[in-house]
Protein backbone atom coordinates (compact mmCIF):
# COMPACT_ATOMS: atom_id res chain seq x y z
CA UNK A 1 0.00 0.00 0.00
CA UNK A 2 1.29 3.44 -0.95
CA UNK A 3 0.43 6.18 1.52
CA UNK A 4 1.28 9.80 0.75
CA UNK A 5 1.09 12.60 3.29
CA UNK A 6 0.61 15.99 1.65
CA UNK A 7 1.36 19.09 3.67
CA UNK A 8 -0.56 21.66 1.67
CA UNK A 9 0.99 24.95 2.73
CA UNK A 10 4.28 26.71 2.05
CA UNK A 11 4.09 28.92 5.15
CA UNK A 12 3.77 28.28 8.86
CA UNK A 13 4.65 25.14 10.76
CA UNK A 14 1.49 23.69 12.29
CA UNK A 15 0.36 21.69 9.27
CA UNK A 16 3.84 20.29 8.69
CA UNK A 17 4.12 19.40 12.39
CA UNK A 18 0.79 17.60 12.30
CA UNK A 19 1.74 15.78 9.09
CA UNK A 20 5.04 14.67 10.61
CA UNK A 21 3.05 12.96 13.35
CA UNK A 22 0.60 11.47 10.88
CA UNK A 23 3.30 10.11 8.60
CA UNK A 24 5.35 8.81 11.55
CA UNK A 25 2.28 7.00 12.89
CA UNK A 26 1.59 5.47 9.48
CA UNK A 27 5.19 4.25 9.03
CA UNK A 28 5.45 2.84 12.54
CA UNK A 29 2.08 1.13 12.70
CA UNK A 30 2.16 -0.18 9.13
CA UNK A 31 5.77 -1.05 8.31
CA UNK A 32 4.64 -2.90 5.16
CA UNK A 33 3.19 0.34 3.76
CA UNK A 34 5.30 2.64 1.62
CA UNK A 35 4.85 6.04 3.24
CA UNK A 36 5.96 9.31 1.63
CA UNK A 37 5.63 12.87 2.89
CA UNK A 38 5.31 15.72 0.41
CA UNK A 39 5.66 19.15 2.02
CA UNK A 40 4.79 21.74 -0.61
CA UNK A 41 7.18 24.17 1.10
CA UNK A 42 10.02 22.04 -0.25
CA UNK A 43 8.93 22.17 -3.89
CA UNK A 44 8.70 24.76 -6.57
CA UNK A 45 5.42 24.18 -8.35
CA UNK A 46 3.92 26.33 -11.10
CA UNK A 47 0.23 27.08 -11.38
CA UNK A 48 -1.76 24.57 -13.38
CA UNK A 49 -2.01 25.42 -17.08
CA UNK A 50 -4.42 22.65 -17.88
CA UNK A 51 -2.04 20.11 -19.39
CA UNK A 52 -2.16 16.39 -18.57
CA UNK A 53 -0.27 15.71 -15.35
CA UNK A 54 2.19 13.42 -17.15
CA UNK A 55 3.40 16.45 -19.08
CA UNK A 56 4.64 18.39 -16.05
CA UNK A 57 8.31 18.12 -15.36
CA UNK A 58 10.53 18.64 -12.32
CA UNK A 59 8.78 19.21 -8.98
CA UNK A 60 5.26 19.38 -10.40
CA UNK A 61 5.87 16.13 -12.28
CA UNK A 62 7.18 14.42 -9.14
CA UNK A 63 4.39 15.63 -6.86
CA UNK A 64 1.54 14.83 -9.27
CA UNK A 65 2.89 11.42 -10.18
CA UNK A 66 3.52 10.50 -6.54
CA UNK A 67 -0.06 11.44 -5.68
CA UNK A 68 -1.48 9.58 -8.68
CA UNK A 69 0.35 6.41 -7.66
CA UNK A 70 -0.90 6.55 -4.05
CA UNK A 71 -3.55 4.25 -2.60
CA UNK A 72 -4.19 6.58 0.32
CA UNK A 73 -3.55 10.31 0.71
CA UNK A 74 -3.40 12.12 4.03
CA UNK A 75 -4.08 15.76 3.24
CA UNK A 76 -2.82 18.34 5.71
CA UNK A 77 -4.14 21.86 5.29
CA UNK A 78 -4.18 25.10 7.19
CA UNK A 79 -7.12 27.48 6.79
CA UNK A 80 -6.25 30.82 5.23
CA UNK A 81 -8.86 33.54 4.72
CA UNK A 82 -11.60 31.07 5.54
CA UNK A 83 -10.50 28.57 2.92
CA UNK A 84 -7.80 26.10 1.93
CA UNK A 85 -4.55 27.69 0.76
CA UNK A 86 -4.03 28.35 -2.93
CA UNK A 87 -1.00 26.06 -2.91
CA UNK A 88 -3.21 23.08 -2.05
CA UNK A 89 -5.93 24.04 -4.50
CA UNK A 90 -3.27 24.29 -7.18
CA UNK A 91 -2.31 20.66 -6.57
CA UNK A 92 -5.92 19.67 -7.22
CA UNK A 93 -5.91 21.79 -10.38
CA UNK A 94 -2.75 20.05 -11.62
CA UNK A 95 -4.45 16.65 -11.41
CA UNK A 96 -7.08 15.10 -13.73
CA UNK A 97 -10.82 15.25 -12.93
CA UNK A 98 -11.05 11.81 -11.44
CA UNK A 99 -7.60 11.79 -9.91
CA UNK A 100 -8.77 10.32 -6.59
CA UNK A 101 -10.84 7.49 -8.06
CA UNK A 102 -10.07 4.33 -6.08
CA UNK A 103 -8.05 6.28 -3.52
CA UNK A 104 -8.86 6.90 0.12
CA UNK A 105 -8.31 10.46 1.27
CA UNK A 106 -8.35 11.87 4.80
CA UNK A 107 -7.98 15.40 6.13
CA UNK A 108 -5.79 16.92 8.84
CA UNK A 109 -6.78 20.52 9.39
CA UNK A 110 -4.99 23.23 11.33
CA UNK A 111 -6.42 26.66 11.99
CA UNK A 112 -5.91 29.80 13.99
CA UNK A 113 -9.52 29.96 15.07
CA UNK A 114 -12.26 27.53 16.04
CA UNK A 115 -14.55 29.50 13.72
CA UNK A 116 -12.89 27.65 10.85
CA UNK A 117 -14.02 24.24 11.99
CA UNK A 118 -16.48 23.66 9.13
CA UNK A 119 -14.23 24.94 6.33
CA UNK A 120 -12.90 21.46 5.57
CA UNK A 121 -16.42 20.08 5.59
CA UNK A 122 -17.80 22.74 3.30
CA UNK A 123 -14.89 23.52 1.02
CA UNK A 124 -12.39 20.69 0.96
CA UNK A 125 -14.75 17.72 0.98
CA UNK A 126 -16.71 18.85 -2.11
CA UNK A 127 -13.46 19.07 -4.08
CA UNK A 128 -12.42 15.59 -2.98
CA UNK A 129 -15.87 14.27 -3.82
CA UNK A 130 -15.74 15.82 -7.28
CA UNK A 131 -12.38 14.19 -7.81
CA UNK A 132 -13.97 10.83 -6.86
CA UNK A 133 -12.12 10.22 -3.57
CA UNK A 134 -13.25 7.67 -1.00
CA UNK A 135 -13.27 10.13 1.90
CA UNK A 136 -12.73 9.26 5.52
CA UNK A 137 -15.67 11.20 6.88
CA UNK A 138 -14.16 12.41 10.14
CA UNK A 139 -11.17 14.73 10.21
CA UNK A 140 -8.78 16.07 12.78
CA UNK A 141 -9.13 19.77 13.52
CA UNK A 142 -6.21 21.35 15.38
CA UNK A 143 -5.84 24.83 16.79
CA UNK A 144 -3.12 27.19 17.92
CA UNK A 145 -3.23 26.08 21.55
CA UNK A 146 -2.48 22.47 20.54
CA UNK A 147 1.02 23.42 19.33
CA UNK A 148 4.11 24.78 20.98
CA UNK A 149 7.37 25.32 19.10
CA UNK A 150 6.70 22.80 16.34
CA UNK A 151 5.40 20.16 18.71
CA UNK A 152 1.90 18.98 19.44
CA UNK A 153 1.37 19.45 23.15
CA UNK A 154 -2.22 18.32 23.36
CA UNK A 155 -2.17 14.55 23.92
CA UNK A 156 -5.74 14.29 22.76
CA UNK A 157 -4.77 15.62 19.34
CA UNK A 158 -2.13 12.91 19.04
CA UNK A 159 -4.77 10.27 19.72
CA UNK A 160 -7.05 11.82 17.13
CA UNK A 161 -4.27 11.81 14.54
CA UNK A 162 -3.51 8.19 15.36
CA UNK A 163 -7.16 7.20 14.99
CA UNK A 164 -7.52 9.02 11.66
CA UNK A 165 -4.39 7.36 10.26
CA UNK A 166 -5.74 4.00 11.40
CA UNK A 167 -9.14 4.68 9.86
CA UNK A 168 -7.50 5.72 6.61
CA UNK A 169 -5.49 2.52 6.37
CA UNK A 170 -8.41 0.29 7.38
CA UNK A 171 -10.66 1.97 4.84
CA UNK A 172 -7.99 1.63 2.14
CA UNK A 173 -7.63 -2.10 2.81
CA UNK A 174 -11.39 -2.56 2.94
CA UNK A 175 -11.97 -0.57 -0.21
CA UNK A 176 -9.33 -2.57 -2.03
CA UNK A 177 -11.10 -5.81 -1.06
CA UNK A 178 -14.49 -4.49 -2.13
CA UNK A 179 -13.02 -3.37 -5.41
CA UNK A 180 -11.35 -6.72 -6.05
CA UNK A 181 -14.59 -8.56 -5.34
CA UNK A 182 -16.51 -6.24 -7.62
CA UNK A 183 -13.98 -6.51 -10.45
CA UNK A 184 -14.01 -10.30 -10.18
CA UNK A 185 -17.71 -10.33 -11.03
CA UNK A 186 -17.09 -8.77 -14.44
CA UNK A 187 -15.46 -11.73 -16.13
CA UNK A 188 -13.36 -9.59 -18.46
CA UNK B 1 -27.19 41.83 -27.59
CA UNK B 2 -26.52 38.16 -27.10
CA UNK B 3 -23.28 36.71 -28.26
CA UNK B 4 -25.25 34.59 -30.70
CA UNK B 5 -26.59 37.64 -32.46
CA UNK B 6 -23.24 39.32 -32.61
CA UNK B 7 -21.69 36.27 -34.13
CA UNK B 8 -24.65 35.82 -36.40
CA UNK B 9 -23.89 39.16 -37.95
CA UNK B 10 -20.21 38.53 -38.27
CA UNK B 11 -19.08 38.15 -41.83
CA UNK B 12 -17.75 34.64 -41.61
CA UNK B 13 -17.26 32.28 -44.17
CA UNK B 14 -16.85 31.57 -47.70
CA UNK B 15 -19.16 28.60 -47.29
CA UNK B 16 -21.87 30.93 -46.11
CA UNK B 17 -22.65 32.02 -49.62
CA UNK B 18 -23.34 28.54 -50.85
CA UNK B 19 -25.14 27.08 -47.89
CA UNK B 20 -27.30 24.77 -49.93
CA UNK B 21 -24.27 22.90 -51.24
CA UNK B 22 -22.42 22.43 -47.97
CA UNK B 23 -23.02 18.72 -47.62
CA UNK B 24 -21.87 18.30 -51.19
CA UNK B 25 -18.67 20.20 -50.39
CA UNK B 26 -18.05 17.56 -47.76
CA UNK B 27 -18.55 14.94 -50.47
CA UNK B 28 -21.31 13.35 -48.44
CA UNK B 29 -24.52 12.02 -49.93
CA UNK B 30 -26.91 11.37 -47.04
CA UNK B 31 -29.07 9.25 -49.33
CA UNK B 32 -26.36 6.66 -49.34
CA UNK B 33 -26.76 6.17 -45.63
CA UNK B 34 -24.48 6.57 -42.66
CA UNK B 35 -20.83 6.46 -43.67
CA UNK B 36 -18.67 4.07 -41.69
CA UNK B 37 -15.00 4.76 -41.08
CA UNK B 38 -11.99 3.68 -39.07
CA UNK B 39 -9.51 5.91 -37.35
CA UNK B 40 -6.22 5.37 -35.62
CA UNK B 41 -4.38 7.72 -33.32
CA UNK B 42 -1.21 6.01 -34.45
CA UNK B 43 -0.51 4.80 -30.93
CA UNK B 44 2.39 2.43 -30.50
CA UNK B 45 1.78 0.42 -27.35
CA UNK B 46 2.62 -3.05 -26.15
CA UNK B 47 0.02 -5.82 -26.44
CA UNK B 48 -0.92 -6.34 -22.77
CA UNK B 49 -1.38 -10.07 -23.36
CA UNK B 50 2.29 -10.52 -24.21
CA UNK B 51 3.90 -7.31 -22.97
CA UNK B 52 5.59 -7.12 -26.39
CA UNK B 53 5.57 -4.09 -28.62
CA UNK B 54 6.00 -4.40 -32.37
CA UNK B 55 8.54 -2.10 -34.02
CA UNK B 56 7.55 1.39 -35.15
CA UNK B 57 8.18 0.26 -38.70
CA UNK B 58 5.84 -2.71 -38.37
CA UNK B 59 3.16 -0.57 -36.72
CA UNK B 60 3.22 1.91 -39.60
CA UNK B 61 3.01 -0.91 -42.13
CA UNK B 62 0.12 -2.43 -40.22
CA UNK B 63 -1.73 0.90 -40.27
CA UNK B 64 -1.35 1.01 -44.05
CA UNK B 65 -2.48 -2.63 -44.19
CA UNK B 66 -5.48 -1.79 -42.02
CA UNK B 67 -6.54 0.90 -44.49
CA UNK B 68 -6.29 -1.59 -47.35
CA UNK B 69 -8.34 -4.16 -45.46
CA UNK B 70 -10.91 -1.48 -44.61
CA UNK B 71 -11.26 -0.56 -48.26
CA UNK B 72 -11.64 -4.20 -49.28
CA UNK B 73 -14.44 -4.60 -46.72
CA UNK B 74 -16.34 -1.64 -48.18
CA UNK B 75 -15.57 0.78 -45.33
CA UNK B 76 -16.00 4.40 -46.46
CA UNK B 77 -13.31 6.26 -44.60
CA UNK B 78 -9.92 5.89 -42.90
CA UNK B 79 -8.03 8.48 -40.88
CA UNK B 80 -4.76 8.84 -39.02
CA UNK B 81 -3.93 11.21 -36.16
CA UNK B 82 -0.79 12.97 -34.95
CA UNK B 83 0.37 12.90 -31.33
CA UNK B 84 3.78 14.20 -30.38
CA UNK B 85 4.50 12.10 -27.34
CA UNK B 86 5.83 8.74 -26.25
CA UNK B 87 3.93 5.65 -27.42
CA UNK B 88 2.85 7.19 -30.74
CA UNK B 89 4.24 6.66 -34.19
CA UNK B 90 2.32 8.75 -36.76
CA UNK B 91 3.57 12.21 -35.88
CA UNK B 92 4.14 12.66 -39.64
CA UNK B 93 0.56 11.60 -40.27
CA UNK B 94 0.30 13.22 -43.70
CA UNK B 95 3.23 11.08 -44.87
CA UNK B 96 1.49 7.93 -43.63
CA UNK B 97 -1.72 9.08 -45.33
CA UNK B 98 0.21 9.56 -48.53
CA UNK B 99 1.29 5.92 -48.47
CA UNK B 100 -2.33 4.94 -47.80
CA UNK B 101 -3.49 7.08 -50.71
CA UNK B 102 -1.18 5.17 -52.99
CA UNK B 103 -2.15 1.76 -51.59
CA UNK B 104 -5.91 2.30 -51.93
CA UNK B 105 -8.39 3.39 -54.58
CA UNK B 106 -11.79 4.24 -53.18
CA UNK B 107 -11.67 4.83 -49.47
CA UNK B 108 -11.78 8.43 -48.22
CA UNK B 109 -8.69 9.40 -46.24
CA UNK B 110 -8.18 12.07 -43.62
CA UNK B 111 -6.29 13.24 -40.58
CA UNK B 112 -7.78 12.68 -37.13
CA UNK B 113 -6.61 15.02 -36.27
CA UNK B 114 -4.11 17.49 -37.67
CA UNK B 115 -2.95 19.72 -34.84
CA UNK B 116 -3.23 22.92 -36.81
CA UNK B 117 -2.27 25.06 -33.78
CA UNK B 118 1.38 24.13 -34.03
CA UNK B 119 1.65 23.79 -37.80
CA UNK B 120 1.71 26.27 -40.64
CA UNK B 121 -1.69 26.20 -42.36
CA UNK B 122 -0.04 26.93 -45.70
CA UNK B 123 2.14 23.84 -45.46
CA UNK B 124 -0.73 21.74 -44.16
CA UNK B 125 -2.86 22.80 -47.09
CA UNK B 126 -0.08 22.10 -49.58
CA UNK B 127 0.37 18.62 -48.11
CA UNK B 128 -3.30 17.73 -48.03
CA UNK B 129 -4.08 19.23 -51.46
CA UNK B 130 -1.25 17.06 -52.79
CA UNK B 131 -2.76 14.11 -50.94
CA UNK B 132 -6.07 14.91 -52.57
CA UNK B 133 -4.42 14.78 -56.01
CA UNK B 134 -2.54 11.56 -55.26
CA UNK B 135 -5.77 9.95 -54.03
CA UNK B 136 -7.88 11.36 -56.87
CA UNK B 137 -10.08 13.48 -54.68
CA UNK B 138 -10.36 11.41 -51.50
CA UNK B 139 -8.53 13.57 -48.93
CA UNK B 140 -10.00 15.55 -46.05
CA UNK B 141 -8.55 17.53 -43.15
CA UNK B 142 -9.82 17.21 -39.59
CA UNK B 143 -8.13 19.94 -37.58
CA UNK B 144 -7.86 19.78 -33.80
CA UNK B 145 -6.33 21.60 -30.87
CA UNK B 146 -4.44 18.71 -29.24
CA UNK B 147 -5.53 17.07 -26.03
CA UNK B 148 -1.87 16.76 -25.05
CA UNK B 149 0.58 19.59 -25.27
CA UNK B 150 3.96 18.02 -26.00
CA UNK B 151 3.83 19.43 -29.53
CA UNK B 152 3.86 23.00 -28.19
CA UNK B 153 7.32 22.58 -26.63
CA UNK B 154 8.59 20.39 -29.44
CA UNK B 155 7.54 22.74 -32.22
CA UNK B 156 8.27 25.96 -30.38
CA UNK B 157 4.88 27.37 -29.41
CA UNK B 158 3.63 28.89 -26.18
CA UNK B 159 0.90 26.96 -24.44
CA UNK B 160 -0.58 30.26 -23.27
CA UNK B 161 -1.68 30.82 -26.86
CA UNK B 162 -3.46 27.43 -26.98
CA UNK B 163 -6.88 28.78 -27.99
CA UNK B 164 -5.83 31.70 -30.16
CA UNK B 165 -3.28 29.63 -32.08
CA UNK B 166 -5.99 27.19 -33.00
CA UNK B 167 -8.67 29.70 -33.92
CA UNK B 168 -6.37 31.87 -36.02
CA UNK B 169 -4.72 29.01 -37.87
CA UNK B 170 -7.94 27.11 -38.40
CA UNK B 171 -9.53 30.23 -39.91
CA UNK B 172 -6.54 30.68 -42.19
CA UNK B 173 -6.70 27.05 -43.28
CA UNK B 174 -10.34 27.48 -44.25
CA UNK B 175 -9.58 30.75 -46.04
CA UNK B 176 -6.90 29.05 -48.11
CA UNK B 177 -9.42 26.36 -48.95
CA UNK B 178 -12.00 28.88 -50.09
CA UNK B 179 -9.82 31.42 -51.91
CA UNK B 180 -7.25 30.76 -54.59
CA UNK B 181 -5.56 34.09 -53.92
CA UNK B 182 -5.16 34.78 -50.25
CA UNK B 183 -4.62 38.09 -48.48
CA UNK B 184 -4.29 37.62 -44.77
CA UNK B 185 -2.52 38.85 -41.71
CA UNK B 186 -2.56 37.55 -38.16
CA UNK B 187 -0.63 37.17 -34.96
CA UNK B 188 1.13 33.86 -35.37
CA UNK B 189 2.33 33.79 -38.93
CA UNK B 190 3.83 36.13 -41.50
CA UNK B 191 1.15 37.90 -43.57
CA UNK B 192 0.10 36.56 -46.94
CA UNK B 193 -0.11 39.00 -49.84
CA UNK B 194 -1.81 37.80 -53.00
CA UNK B 195 -0.55 34.38 -52.08
CA UNK B 196 -1.48 31.42 -54.22
CA UNK B 197 -1.33 28.24 -52.19
CA UNK B 198 -0.68 25.40 -54.61
CA UNK B 199 -1.46 22.80 -55.71
CA UNK B 200 -5.22 23.09 -55.48
CA UNK B 201 -7.21 19.97 -54.55
CA UNK B 202 -8.87 18.04 -57.35
CA UNK B 203 -12.11 20.01 -57.21
CA UNK B 204 -10.63 23.31 -56.11
CA UNK B 205 -11.42 22.82 -52.42
CA UNK B 206 -11.57 19.97 -49.95
CA UNK B 207 -13.55 19.01 -46.83
CA UNK B 208 -12.24 20.59 -43.64
CA UNK B 209 -13.69 19.58 -40.27
CA UNK B 210 -13.28 20.87 -36.77
CA UNK B 211 -12.25 18.20 -34.28
CA UNK B 212 -14.25 18.45 -31.06
CA UNK B 213 -13.44 16.59 -27.86
CA UNK B 214 -17.02 15.88 -26.83
CA UNK B 215 -17.91 18.92 -24.72
CA UNK B 216 -20.29 21.57 -26.04
CA UNK B 217 -17.72 24.41 -25.70
CA UNK B 218 -15.76 23.51 -28.80
CA UNK B 219 -18.82 22.21 -30.65
CA UNK B 220 -20.43 25.62 -30.38
CA UNK B 221 -17.41 27.21 -32.08
CA UNK B 222 -17.72 24.72 -34.94
CA UNK B 223 -21.40 25.62 -35.22
CA UNK B 224 -20.79 29.37 -35.26
CA UNK B 225 -18.29 28.92 -38.07
CA UNK B 226 -20.55 26.61 -40.05
CA UNK B 227 -17.90 23.97 -40.32
CA UNK B 228 -18.38 20.19 -40.19
CA UNK B 229 -17.93 18.70 -36.74
CA UNK B 230 -15.86 15.61 -35.97
CA UNK B 231 -16.81 14.66 -32.41
CA UNK B 232 -14.64 12.20 -30.53
CA UNK B 233 -16.06 10.42 -27.52
CA UNK B 234 -14.47 7.77 -25.36
CA UNK B 235 -17.45 6.49 -23.46
CA UNK B 236 -20.51 7.70 -21.66
CA UNK B 237 -24.22 8.13 -22.22
CA UNK B 238 -25.45 8.89 -25.73
CA UNK B 239 -27.68 11.55 -24.17
CA UNK B 240 -24.65 13.55 -23.00
CA UNK B 241 -23.09 13.64 -26.47
CA UNK B 242 -26.48 14.41 -27.94
CA UNK B 243 -26.32 17.69 -26.02
CA UNK B 244 -23.04 18.47 -27.76
CA UNK B 245 -24.53 17.75 -31.18
CA UNK B 246 -27.59 19.85 -30.36
CA UNK B 247 -25.40 22.73 -29.16
CA UNK B 248 -23.47 22.54 -32.43
CA UNK B 249 -26.57 22.71 -34.59
CA UNK B 250 -28.13 25.45 -32.49
CA UNK B 251 -24.98 27.57 -32.79
CA UNK B 252 -24.91 26.98 -36.54
CA UNK B 253 -28.51 28.07 -36.84
CA UNK B 254 -27.80 31.25 -34.89
CA UNK B 255 -24.97 32.02 -37.29
CA UNK B 256 -27.29 31.71 -40.25
CA UNK B 257 -26.39 28.23 -41.43
CA UNK B 258 -28.79 25.44 -42.16
CA UNK B 259 -27.89 22.72 -39.63
CA UNK B 260 -29.31 20.10 -41.97
CA UNK B 261 -26.53 20.97 -44.40
CA UNK B 262 -23.74 20.62 -41.86
CA UNK B 263 -22.18 17.20 -41.48
CA UNK B 264 -21.52 15.58 -38.11
CA UNK B 265 -19.10 12.71 -37.65
CA UNK B 266 -18.74 10.81 -34.38
CA UNK B 267 -15.72 8.77 -33.38
CA UNK B 268 -15.08 6.34 -30.56
CA UNK B 269 -14.10 2.90 -29.32
CA UNK B 270 -15.32 -0.05 -31.31
CA UNK B 271 -14.89 -3.79 -30.94
CA UNK B 272 -17.01 -6.61 -32.29
CA UNK B 273 -16.84 -10.27 -31.28
CA UNK B 274 -19.21 -13.24 -31.23
CA UNK B 275 -20.65 -12.15 -27.89
CA UNK B 276 -20.52 -8.92 -25.93
CA UNK B 277 -18.71 -10.73 -23.13
CA UNK B 278 -16.02 -11.81 -25.55
CA UNK B 279 -15.76 -8.29 -26.92
CA UNK B 280 -15.29 -6.85 -23.43
CA UNK B 281 -12.73 -9.52 -22.60
CA UNK B 282 -10.75 -8.93 -25.79
CA UNK B 283 -10.73 -5.19 -25.65
CA UNK B 284 -10.59 -4.16 -22.00
CA UNK B 285 -6.90 -4.84 -21.30
CA UNK B 286 -5.89 -2.84 -24.38
CA UNK B 287 -7.96 0.19 -23.41
CA UNK B 288 -7.08 0.04 -19.73
CA UNK B 289 -3.34 -0.49 -20.10
CA UNK B 290 -3.10 1.84 -23.09
CA UNK B 291 -4.83 4.68 -21.29
CA UNK B 292 -2.68 4.19 -18.22
CA UNK B 293 0.39 4.71 -20.36
CA UNK B 294 -0.85 7.54 -22.54
CA UNK B 295 -3.13 9.42 -20.11
CA UNK B 296 -1.93 8.30 -16.71
CA UNK B 297 -5.24 6.73 -15.68
CA UNK B 298 -6.85 3.45 -16.61
CA UNK B 299 -10.44 2.90 -17.69
CA UNK B 300 -12.68 1.76 -14.78
CA UNK B 301 -14.16 -1.71 -15.36
CA UNK B 302 -17.50 -0.55 -14.08
CA UNK B 303 -17.72 2.07 -16.83
CA UNK B 304 -16.45 -0.33 -19.44
CA UNK B 305 -19.05 -2.94 -18.48
CA UNK B 306 -21.76 -0.33 -19.03
CA UNK B 307 -20.31 0.30 -22.48
CA UNK B 308 -22.26 -2.56 -24.00
CA UNK B 309 -25.57 -0.95 -23.11
CA UNK B 310 -27.47 0.52 -26.02
CA UNK B 311 -27.48 3.96 -24.38
CA UNK B 312 -23.68 4.12 -24.14
CA UNK B 313 -21.68 5.49 -27.06
CA UNK B 314 -18.98 2.82 -27.01
CA UNK B 315 -19.66 0.42 -29.83
CA UNK B 316 -18.54 -2.77 -28.17
CA UNK B 317 -20.46 -6.03 -28.39
CA UNK B 318 -21.74 -8.65 -30.80
CA UNK B 319 -22.34 -7.52 -34.39
CA UNK B 320 -26.09 -7.42 -33.80
CA UNK B 321 -25.71 -5.35 -30.63
CA UNK B 322 -23.38 -2.97 -32.41
CA UNK B 323 -25.80 -2.55 -35.29
CA UNK B 324 -28.53 -1.65 -32.82
CA UNK B 325 -26.23 0.74 -30.99
CA UNK B 326 -25.11 2.52 -34.14
CA UNK B 327 -28.68 2.83 -35.39
CA UNK B 328 -29.75 4.22 -32.02
CA UNK B 329 -26.90 6.73 -32.15
CA UNK B 330 -27.92 7.64 -35.69
CA UNK B 331 -31.46 8.26 -34.50
CA UNK B 332 -30.17 10.43 -31.65
CA UNK B 333 -27.36 12.31 -33.38
CA UNK B 334 -28.56 12.38 -36.98
CA UNK B 335 -24.90 12.14 -37.95
CA UNK B 336 -23.54 11.40 -41.40
CA UNK B 337 -20.46 9.42 -40.49
CA UNK B 338 -19.39 7.11 -37.69
CA UNK B 339 -15.69 6.43 -37.24
CA UNK B 340 -14.52 3.44 -35.22
CA UNK B 341 -11.32 3.23 -33.19
CA UNK B 342 -10.39 -0.40 -32.64
CA UNK B 343 -6.62 -0.54 -32.84
CA UNK B 344 -5.74 1.24 -29.60
CA UNK B 345 -3.41 -0.26 -27.02
CA UNK B 346 -1.47 -2.80 -29.08
CA UNK B 347 -4.44 -4.70 -30.52
CA UNK B 348 -2.94 -7.46 -32.68
CA UNK B 349 -3.55 -7.25 -36.41
CA UNK B 350 -5.32 -10.63 -36.63
CA UNK B 351 -8.00 -9.39 -34.23
CA UNK B 352 -8.35 -6.20 -36.27
CA UNK B 353 -8.74 -8.29 -39.39
CA UNK B 354 -11.51 -10.27 -37.73
CA UNK B 355 -13.28 -7.07 -36.76
CA UNK B 356 -13.03 -5.73 -40.27
CA UNK B 357 -14.52 -8.98 -41.57
CA UNK B 358 -17.46 -8.62 -39.17
CA UNK B 359 -17.93 -5.01 -40.21
CA UNK B 360 -17.85 -5.88 -43.91
CA UNK B 361 -20.10 -8.91 -43.78
CA UNK B 362 -22.58 -8.09 -41.04
CA UNK B 363 -22.44 -4.59 -39.61
CA UNK B 364 -21.97 -2.41 -42.67
CA UNK B 365 -24.70 -3.98 -44.83
CA UNK B 366 -27.24 -3.63 -42.02
CA UNK B 367 -26.31 -0.04 -41.29
CA UNK B 368 -26.46 0.96 -44.93
CA UNK B 369 -29.77 -0.82 -45.34
CA UNK B 370 -31.42 0.96 -42.43
CA UNK B 371 -29.93 4.42 -42.95
CA UNK B 372 -29.83 4.88 -46.71
CA UNK B 373 -32.61 6.95 -48.15
CA UNK B 374 -33.09 8.35 -44.66
CA UNK B 375 -32.92 12.06 -44.11
CA UNK B 376 -29.52 13.44 -43.26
Amino acid sequence: MKVVGLSGSIVGSKTRTAMDYAVKTASEKYPEAEVTLIDLAEYDIPFSDGRNYLEYEDDAGYVTQTLMEADAILIGTPIFQASIPATLKNIFDLLPDSAFRDKVVSMFVTAGSSKHYLIAEQQLKPILTYMKAQIVQTYVFMEEQDFYRKKIINEDVLFRIERLVEDTVVLTETYKRIQEEKEATYDF
Amino acid sequence: MSCYQKLGQAPVLPFHRKVEKLMENYRIDPNKGLEFGLYTLGDHLPDPATGERISAQQRIHEIIELAKMAEAAGIDFFSVGESHQDYFVTQAHSVVLSAIAQATEKIKIASSSTIISTLDPVRVYEDFATLDLISNGRAEIIAGRASRVGNFDLLGYDLHDYEELYEEKFDLLRKINAEEVVNWSGQFRAPLKNARVLPRPQNGSMPIWRAVGGTPASAIKAGYAGVGMFMAHLGGPVSVFRRTVDAYREAAQHSGFDPAELPVATAGFFYAAETSQQALRDMYPHINEGMKRTNGQGFPKQHFAQGVDKHNVMNIGSPQEIIEKILYQHEQFGHQRYIAQMDFGGMPIDKLKKNIDLIGTEILPAIKKYTSGAEG
